[in-house]
């Protein structure tokens, strides 16, 4: 599918309240466009279910189940079982957040991954519980603000790293994990559309900037997650039936300090914790981009220029 | 055809002649059993149903829901822990209107950590919504698996159910029962029909969030629901009394009590050493009988005022403790003979599993004799418990 073969129908369509610019909601329009409408949706408790089901409006044109907060991947195995039993094709996806995933929901999504249950599992990570008003989870970055990671005098910001979720996903041996980005919307549509078209537990890993935890311009929500993919911070790949191959990789690494200046969770940050994130951010790139015999990225001097606060910076925060 | 079979035994194959479509399971004891058994069923063949092997038992109850909603008969069993474990889910299954039946086997909540029965983990959940029905043998035990279907799947009242039986006194031993032939209970239990369903012919938004403009008409309607039950619950007694020769009574059922004074109010196992006690004392001249508390939601208080108007005391057996002083069953029947001025009196025993003996029954009686009598007697009564309550 082209970007011009999209179809026009939307399945999640206006008049859901997310904030402009929430790259959750972003991602479930594109998403549930390409997947169609044979398709059942669970949302476990998250924006997504306020700001796209609060009674008596609905934003969903396909089945949609919401119980609680912790059981997409069992939610998701009941719902399919009984398709199946009933001799019924439909798709089987759930959308849950970072909290919903990496933490509280992880027990539940592992039980049906090594089921190898036969559903899709999206996570759209935005790296912290925003439907609770923006607290740490298990998918916040280091340095980032947070209302239970605050910037103190004594202790600033998140103190550890995001957590490897696409290794622990990975290595339940699914036919397909990939992350995906909103910014790179070809390669987002070519994974959601191979999921779709693969048997067995299938994983979509989705970025998703949130403006109001994250502190950035609603206009700038792409801009973001385009700036995390050529820094590092996330990067796009899909593991199919065990083999990882890279599906983007940025021309050139921006520094990470770019990518943390046009956001107010990182604007604290002192210069020996940015140095820090950039240690983990050069580790990630080698592991997903060095080729054999090339040099090591941090053995690379990035540009000085780059040090400097950026273009988006000055317009949110001024000089 | 009658079998020896454990209880476990029974509800399995009460679940496996109600045709259920989809069974999430996960081990705990003493229910174990019963999804091992279905377990069987499915793997030969005997059992069309999918077998879900879950992590946990909020999974399974999660599980069972989302099944119920896109339309399957769903069956589970759980106890105890599981239970308390899955407690958010079982929150979530009654209001949504999810038929979802499942077997609990009654066990000790912890702590302390124990294994035998007591009914601590079911009466935690009785504010949920759901229907419970406590059962006094393994044929109660499978009959009432499949008139819980039909209970729950009636379009006046689309609620889970949930079967109780007694830890082990139930569950591990062996009674012979009549299996009831498959084309019976057929004709007696149609095919699962919901109307609105995650059917992406017929898209529907299942569960969605609520402000508060709209939670208390749900409430009042799953509230009407339960109250709908009663109705019900009597009908498809009467249903399968008339198919399968067996009458349970409905809500609530009686011994010797159309001419008794005293009376004790029983619930599962207790009941029938009871029945035993009531045909001493009778033998003795006193004029006792049992109502076999059945249903404790929807909570028979009519039926209960209907049978205990006339006595002159009556005891309950309570199984569990509600920390506001004596058990659930006790202040529930107090509440329903409100007004009259029968005196009530609690027995609290078998908690933990401890044996509930014929001995300590014919104490009961004699302290509702006593408190008949005008003496007057300790509302709340600890039956063979070492040292004194201060």
């Amino acid at each position: 599918m082209k970007l011009k073969d999209l179809p026009d129908e939307n399945l999640f369509v206006c008049g859901h309240t997310a904030c402009p610019g929430c790259g959750v909601a972003l991602s479930i329009r594109n998403a549930i466009r390409i997947l169609g409408k044979d398709t059942s949706v669970y949302v476990p408790a998250s924006c997504a279910v306020v700001f796209g089901s609060t009674y008596p409006y609905g934003a969903w044109k396909v089945p949609f189940f919401h119980t609680a907060f912790e059981n997409t991947g069992a939610c998701l195995a009941g719902m399919q079982a009984a398709f199946e039993k009933k001799g019924k094709k439909v798709t089987s996806v759930g959308f849950a957040g970072d909290g919903g995933t990496y933490d509280i929901g992880i027990q539940s999504m592992s039980g049906a991954a090594e089921r190898n249950d036969d559903i899709i599992y999206i996570c759209v990570d935005n790296e912290a519980y925003m439907n609770t008003g923006i607290q740490r989870s298990g998918g916040t970055p280091f340095g980032a603000w947070t209302t239970t990671t605050p910037v103190g005098s004594k202790v600033q910001g998140n103190r550890t790293f995001k957590k490897n979720l696409g290794e622990i996903v990975a290595a339940h041996e699914i036919p397909y994990y990939a992350t995906l980005s909103i910014g790179h919307p070809l390669d987002f549509i070519k994974k959601v559309e191979k999921a779709k078209s693969i048997k067995g537990f299938r994983f979509l890993h989705m970025f998703t900037p949130c403006v109001p935890g994250w502190k950035i311009d609603p206009a700038k929500t792409i801009a973001v997650t385009k700036l995390a993919v050529e820094s590092g911070m996330w990067t796009l790949y899909e593991v199919e039936n065990g083999v990882k191959k890279v599906t983007y990789k940025p021309g050139k690494m921006k520094r990470v300090k770019d990518y943390l200046m046009m956001q107010g969770r990182f604007r604290h940050m002192s210069e020996e914790d940015i140095k820090t994130l950039q240690g983990w951010v050069c580790r990630k790139w080698n592991l997903h981009y060095k080729e054999k015999g090339a040099p090591e990225i941090c053995e690379i001097e990035l540009p000085e220029e780059h040090h400097a606060v950026t273009e988006e910076h000055r317009e949110m925060h001024g000089p | 055809m009658k079998k020896v079979i454990t209880g476990d035994h029974a509800v399995a194959i009460g679940a496996k002649l109600s045709r259920v479509e989809v069974v999430p399971a996960y081990p705990i004891t003493p229910q174990t059993l019963i999804i091992e058994h279905i377990a069987d069923f499915v793997n030969d063949g005997e059992m069309d149903a999918k077998f879900l092997t879950m992590e946990s038992e909020h999974s399974v109850m999660s599980a069972a829901a989302a099944a119920e909603a896109a339309g399957a008969r769903v069956f589970t069993a759980t106890s105890s822990q599981g239970l308390a474990f899955m407690h958010e889910m079982v929150y979530a299954t009654a209001p949504l209107r999810l038929p979802v039946v499942m077997a609990n086997a009654n066990r000790t909540l912890g702590a302390p950590p124990g294994i035998w029965c007591e009914y601590n983990d079911s009466m935690g959940v009785r504010d949920s919504g759901w229907l419970q029905v406590y059962v006094e043998d393994n044929q109660e035990a499978l009959d009432m698996v499949i008139q819980a279907y039909r209970i729950a799947e009636d379009k006046r009242v689309l609620l889970p159910v949930m079967p109780c039986l007694d830890g082990f006194v139930l569950t591990h031993t062996v009674e012979p029962v009549d299996i009831p032939d498959q084309r019976d209970v057929d004709s007696f239990l149609p095919p699962y029909k919901p109307d609105v369903i995650l059917d992406p012919a017929r898209p529907a938004m299942i569960g969605t969030f609520m402000p508060a403009e709209y939670i208390m008409e749900m409430r009042r309607q799953t509230a009407g629901a339960v109250e709908s039950a009663k109705k019900v619950v009597k009908e498809i007694n009467d249903d399968f009394a008339k198919r399968f020769g067996r009458d349970y009574g409905g809500l609530i059922d009686t011994y010797r009590t159309d001419d008794a004074e005293v009376a004790l109010v029983t619930m599962g196992t207790v009941t029938s050493t009871s029945r035993q006690i009531v045909d001493e004392l009778r033998n003795e001249g006193k004029k006792v009988g049992i109502v076999k508390l059945r249903f404790f939601r929807p909570f028979p208080s009519e039926d209960l005022r209907k049978v205990l108007a006339g006595m002159q005391a009556v005891g309950v057996v309570d199984r569990s403790l509600s920390f506001i002083g004596g058990g659930q069953a006790f202040n529930e029947v107090r509440s329903a003979l409100y007004g009259l001025t029968i005196p009530v009196i609690d027995n609290l025993a078998g908690l933990g599993g401890r044996d509930v003996t014929e001995k300590q029954i014919r104490k009961m009686f004699e302290l509702t004799i006593r408190a008949a009598k005008g003496e007057k007697v300790n509302a709340i009564n600890w039956h063979n418990t070492r040292g004194e309550v201060v």
